[in-house]
C-alpha cells in the first residue's frame, strides 16, 4: 500500500508541485568582472599597438631594458588571452550560469576569491614579463610561481562553477554549460601538464621536457588553449546570447548537441600541426593534420548553428549592435576554423608558417570571434544589470564599424604581407642561387604592411575606447541591481523514491560527482610527478654523440636569450626545404635538442632563424649587431640592445643551473656545479679578449659576452666550424674559383677605380660594414695585407663577389639585386688597387686558412 | 618521443572523461527532449522591466 501511494504521487508530480523558491542572482560579481575585462581589454590592446609600432619604429620606447619588443609581445599576448578573454569568459560564464541554472552562485566567498586572485595573476604577469621573468613558453610564459596561483585560482573557479551546477533547479544542463564544463576540466589539465618545470630560484625555472618532447608538450598546450579557452567558452557564450539577443531559440538543439561531442573529442589530437616539417616524427605530423582536417566540420556546424537562429530575423541585426557583433563574430570564427585546417595542410603550411599569415589568422580569430562576441555581451549584460537601457546605441554603432574596419586593416596587409616575404625566402634565380640571399630584403619589403596593420589596431582602440565611454554612461543612468531576484521551483529528482529524504539523495548524487573531479585533478597532478621523472629522464639519451650540453657560459647566455625573448622573432628550426638549408645552413635534426630546457624553436620569423648561426659571423659581429643593429644590418628593425654591453653578467646563481639541468637528466659530470663558476669566466675571459683585440669595448662579465657565446654554440655540434670551413674552401676553389672570370684583368683607369670605389662604400652593397672603408678589415678580412683566403687573381675575386660566403656571412653578391659584371670588375679592381695602403689598426690575417698572394703574378 | 605517450596518456584521460559525462548525459534523460531546452532559456524573464527610474527621479 505503501509502495503503491509513493508510485502514485511520484507520477502525478505536476500536481504536488512543490511551491517556488525565491532566491537572487549575483550580478555584482558580473559587474566586477566586467570592468577587468574593459580596463585590461584596453592595456592589451594598447601594448599590442606599441609593439606593432615597434615594428615600423625599432627603437620606438626602447630607452630601458623592459620596454622592448621582446618583452612586451608576450605581455601583450598575454594580457589579450588570459586578461582580456579571460575576464570576458568570467563574466559570460557566471552571468549565464545562475540563470540557466534557475541558481546563486555556489558561494559569494569563493566568487570574492576567484575574482581578485585572477587580477592578481594579472597584475604578476604585468610585472614579471617586462622584467625578463619567462619561461619562454608561447602563452605560458608566467614563471612558476604564478604558475601555481593560476591553477588555485582556476580550481576555485571550478568548484564555484561546479557547486553551482549541483544547486540548479532545472534539471536539464543547457549546452552552454556543457562548454563550460569542458572548459575547465580540459585547461586545468592542460596548464599543469605543460607548466611541469624544475625551478631554479623564485624567478627562474627549466621546463621539465627537452628539445622535440618539449615542443610537442607545448603545442599540445597552446593549440587546446585556443581551444579550450578561446574557443569552448566563446561557444558557449554564443549559445546562450544569440538566442537571447534574438529572442529566438537556437536553429537546432539537436546540432549543438552534436557539435560539442564532436568538438571536445577531435580538438585534443590537432597540437602537432604547429610542428609540421619540424624535427617532429612525420607521423605524429600526420595524425595533426588528419584530426585537424576533421574539425572543419564540428566548427562550422556551431557556425551554422549561430547564424541561422537569425532566421527570418535578419531585420534585427540592423537594429541591434549586439547582434551586429555577434553576427561578425561567428562569421569570422568560420573564416578562422576553416582556414586553421588548411594551414594543418602540409603544402599550406610550408608558405604560411613563420610568417605573418599566422599573425593574421590569430587576430581575426581574437579581434572579431573573441572580441565581437565580448563586446556584444558586454552591450547585452550592462544595461540588464543596471536596470536601464543602453547610453547610445549610435555610439555601438559607431564602434561596431570602426571595429570592423580596423579588423580588415589589421589583417589584410598581414595576409599580403606573409605571402610576399614567404614568396620571396623560396625564390631562386636561374642560376640556382636564392633570389633574395640577405633576409633583410625580404623584411623591409614588409615595412609598410607593419605600419598598415598598427592602423588597423589603432582604430579597433578606437572603436573599444567608444564601447568604454559608452557603458560608463549606461552604468552612470542606470543603478547596478546586486541581487536579481528570481523564483523558481526546487528540483525534485524523478528518478528516486519520493519517501526517502529529499536533502540525503540530493546531497549523495552532488557529492561523489564533486569528489570524482577534484580525485581526476589530484590523479592527473600525481601522475606526473610520478611518471614523468621515470618516463622522460631515462629516455634523454643523446641520439647524436656529437651533440654536448651547454658550457657554463653558454647556458647563461641562452637565459638571457630566453629573458630577453629573442624566441618572439628568431625561430631555431631550418625545415629541411632547399631554400631554407641554402640560406641557414643544414636543416635541424631531433637529436640536436635534446639538453634544449625550454626548446626554442620560435613560431615566427621576423627575424632569420638561428639555429646555425653558431660560426657565422665573427664575435665582433655580433656585439656591432647588439649595440646597433643598423651599424651592421642597414634598414633592420631589430631593436638595439645597448643595455646588453654595459650591465654585467648576474652568474651567482650558475651552480644552481647546472644542478638544476643534473636533475633533468643533462649528463654533466658529477660535482660540476661547483666548477662550472671557473669555466664560466675563463671562457668569457677569452671572447672578451677576442672582442678587446678587434678594437671593442667589453669586459669579461658583461652580458653580451654570454650572449655571443651562446649564439657561436647554436647549431654547431654536428659540425665543427674547422672542417666545414676546410670542405667549403675546398669546393670553392675546385667548383668556381678563377673559372667563370678567367679573363679579367685589374682595371687602371681612374674612372674604374672610383666607380669601383663607390659600389665598396655604397650602403646597398655594405662591403665597408665588415670590411672597414680603408679595407683594413674587422669582421672581415683585411683585404690590404696581401694574404688572401681564397686565392687573389682577379677572376677569383670576381667570383668570390659574386658567389659570397654565406656559411661565414659573406652575401652573395650576384644575387638578389645583383651587381653586374662590369661592377664586379670595378669593385674587384678598386680593391686590388689598394694593396699594400697599410690601413691603421688592421685586422690580424688568419694564417691557418690564408696564404700570402701576389696579384701581379 | 615518450612524452608522445604521456600526451596520448592525457588526452586519452580527457577523452574518457568527455565519454563518461556522454553517457551520464544520456542516461540521466539530457538529450531526451531537444526542443524545450532551446525554448526555456527564452522564457527567463531574466531581465527586470526595463525603466529609467533614476532619470524619471530626478527630472
Amino acid at each position: 500500500m505503501t509502495q503503491h501511494s509513493a508510485e502514485e504521487s511520484a507520477s502525478s508530480r505536476p500536481l504536488t508541485a512543490p511551491p517556488a523558491e525565491t532566491f537572487s542572482y549575483d550580478n555584482r560579481i558580473v559587474r566586477d568582472f566586467a570592468v577587468a575585462t574593459i580596463v585590461f581589454g584596453i592595456v592589451g590592446f594598447l601594448v599590442g599597438l606599441i609593439v606593432a609600432l615597434k615594428l615600423v619604429m625599432p627603437d620606438f620606447l626602447n630607452f630601458i631594458p623592459q620596454l622592448s619588443y621582446g618583452r612586451l609581445r608576450p605581455l601583450h599576448t598575454n594580457a589579450v588571452i588570459f586578461a582580456f578573454a579571460g575576464n570576458a569568459i568570467f563574466v559570460g560564464i557566471y552571468y549565464s550560469l545562475q540563470r540557466l541554472c534557475k541558481t546563486r552562485l555556489f558561494s559569494d566567498t569563493l566568487s570574492r576569491i576567484h575574482f581578485w586572485g585572477w587580477q592578481l595573476v594579472i597584475v604578476l604577469a604585468v610585472i614579471s614579463l617586462p622584467l625578463g621573468f619567462t619561461t619562454s613558453k608561447e602563452y605560458a610564459e608566467l614563471e612558476w610561481p604564478i604558475d601555481v596561483l593560476i591553477t588555485i585560482v582556476w580550481v576555485i573557479f571550478g568548484a564555484n562553477m561546479l557547486g553551482t551546477i549541483y544547486r540548479r533547479r532545472v534539471r536539464h544542463m543547457y549546452v552552454a554549460i556543457w562548454f563550460y564544463l569542458a572548459t575547465f576540466i580540459t585547461v586545468a589539465v592542460l596548464h599543469v601538464v605543460n607548466s611541469f618545470e624544475v625551478p631554479v630560484s623564485l624567478f627562474k625555472s627549466y621546463s621539465f621536457y627537452a628539445g622535440v618532447q618539449d615542443a610537442l608538450v607545448q603545442w599540445w598546450y597552446a593549440h587546446n588553449a585556443v581551444a579550450f579557452f578561446l574557443t569552448t567558452p566563446f561557444l558557449g557564450i554564443m549559445y546562450y546570447f544569440i538566442p537571447k539577443a534574438a529572442n529566438r531559440p537556437i536553429f537546432s538543439y539537436r546540432l549543438s548537441i552534436i557539435h560539442f561531442w564532436a568538438l571536445v573529442f577531435i580538438y585534443i589530437w590537432a597540437g602537432p600541426h604547429h610542428l609540421l616539417y619540424t624535427a617532429l616524427p612525420g607521423w605524429v605530423q600526420s595524425l595533426g593534420t588528419v584530426f585537424s582536417i576533421m574539425l572543419i566540420a564540428p566548427s562550422w556546424g556551431g557556425m551554422v548553428n549561430g547564424l541561422f537562429t537569425l532566421r527570418g530575423a535578419w531585420d534585427t541585426v540592423r537594429e541591434s549592435p549586439v547582434l551586429k557583433f555577434l553576427v561578425v563574430g561567428v562569421t569570422a570564427y568560420g573564416m578562422a576554423t576553416f582556414e586553421g585546417p588548411m594551414m594543418s595542410l602540409k603544402n599550406y603550411n610550408a608558405i604560411s608558417h613563420y610568417t605573418d599569415i599566422v599573425i593574421a589568422h590569430v587576430h581575426l580569430g581574437a579581434l572579431a570571434w573573441n572580441g565581437g562576441l565580448t563586446f556584444a555581451m558586454l552591450y547585452f549584460i550592462i544595461p540588464r544589470i543596471y536596470r536601464t537601457e543602453l547610453y547610445s546605441t549610435k555610439l555601438a554603432n559607431f564602434h561596431f564599424w570602426v571595429a570592423t574596419l580596423g579588423i580588415l586593416f589589421y589583417v589584410l596587409p598581414m595576409y599580403w604581407g606573409g605571402f610576399v616575404q614567404s614568396l620571396m625566402w623560396k625564390e631562386f634565380t636561374e642560376e640556382g642561387l636564392l633570389r633574395y640571399p640577405n633576409f633583410l630584403e625580404t623584411v623591409t619589403q614588409l615595412v609598410p604592411m607593419y605600419a598598415l596593420r598598427a592602423v588597423g589596431g589603432g582604430l579597433f582602440i578606437i572603436g573599444a575606447v567608444a564601447a568604454v565611454y559608452n557603458l560608463y554612461q549606461t552604468g552612470r543612468q542606470g543603478s547596478l541591481l546586486a541581487d536579481e531576484a528570481d523564483q523558481a521551483p526546487p528540483l525534485v529528482d524523478s528518478r528516486y523514491s519520493p519517501t526517502k529524504s529529499e536533502g540525503v539523495h540530493r546531497s549523495l548524487e552532488r557529492l561523489p560527482t564533486v569528489f570524482a573531479v577534484l580525485t581526476l585533478i589530484a590523479i592527473l597532478i600525481g601522475g606526473i610527478v610520478e611518471y614523468l621523472p621515470t618516463a622522460l629522464v631515462e629516455s634523454n639519451v643523446p641520439t647524436i654523440a656529437a651533440v654536448k650540453p651547454y658550457k657554463p657560459l653558454e647556458l647563461a647566455g641562452r637565459d638571457l636569450y630566453i629573458r630577453e625573448g629573442c624566441n618572439n622573432c628568431h625561430s631555431q628550426m631550418i625545415r629541411p626545404f632547399r631554400s631554407e638549408v641554402e640560406r641557414y645552413g643544414d636543416y635541424s635534426k631531433a637529436g640536436e635538442f635534446v639538453y634544449d630546457h625550454p626548446f626554442l624553436w620560435g613560431s615566427k620569423r621576423t627575424g632569420p632563424d638561428l639555429h646555425r648561426i653558431g660560426g657565422k659571423y665573427p664575435d665582433s659581429w655580433h656585439y656591432l649587431h647588439m649595440q646597433d643593429p643598423l651599424a651592421t644590418s642597414p634598414g633592420s628593425i631589430m631593436p638595439s640592445y645597448p643595455w646588453m654591453i654595459t650591465d654585467h653578467l648576474d652568474y651567482s646563481d650558475i651552480g644552481a643551473k647546472i644542478e638544476a639541468m643534473q636533475t633533468l637528466g643533462v649528463p654533466y659530470e658529477e660535482g660540476y656545479a661547483a666548477r662550472a663558476r671557473s669555466d664560466l669566466e675563463e671562457q668569457a675571459r677569452q671572447i672578451a679578449a677576442g672582442l678587446n683585440k678587434d678594437g671593442l669595448t667589453v669586459t669579461a662579465d658583461a652580458e653580451i659576452v654570454a650572449l655571443i657565446a651562446y649564439l657561436q654554440r647554436l647549431g654547431t655540434d654536428i659540425r665543427t666550424d674547422a672542417e666545414y670551413t676546410k670542405a667549403f674552401d675546398r669546393m670553392m676553389t675546385k667548383a668556381d674559383q678563377g673559372t667563370e672570370f678567367g679573363n679579367y684583368w685589374p682595371l687602371t683607369e681612374a674612372a674604374d677605380l672610383a666607380a669601383g670605389q663607390a659600389i665598396f662604400a655604397s650602403p646597398r652593397n655594405l662591403c665597408y660594414t665588415c670590411h672597414r672603408l680603408d679595407l683594413g678589415g674587422q669582421v672581415g678580412p683585411d683585404l690590404t695585407d696581401g694574404n688572401w683566403l681564397h686565392g687573389c687573381d682577379m677572376g677569383s675575386i670576381m667570383s668570390n663577389i659574386k658567389r659570397g660566403f654565406q656559411h661565414k656571412g659573406m652575401l652573395p653578391y650576384g644575387s638578389g639585386k645583383p651587381l653586374a659584371v662590369e661592377e664586379l670588375h670595378q669593385v674587384a679592381s678598386y680593391i686590388l688597387s689598394k694593396a699594400g695602403s697599410n690601413p691603421a689598426s688592421p685586422k690580424e690575417p688568419d694564417l691557418s686558412r690564408a696564404s700570402p698572394c701576389d696579384p701581379q703574378l | 618521443m615518450s612524452a608522445l605517450y604521456l600526451l596520448i596518456g592525457f588526452s586519452l584521460a580527457i577523452a574518457l572523461v568527455f565519454l563518461w559525462a556522454f553517457f551520464w548525459a544520456v542516461k540521466n534523460d539530457q538529450y531526451d527532449d531537444t526542443h524545450t531546452p532551446a525554448m526555456r532559456i527564452l522564457l527567463d524573464e531574466d531581465a527586470p522591466p526595463l525603466r529609467d527610474s533614476t532619470k524619471e527621479l530626478s527630472t
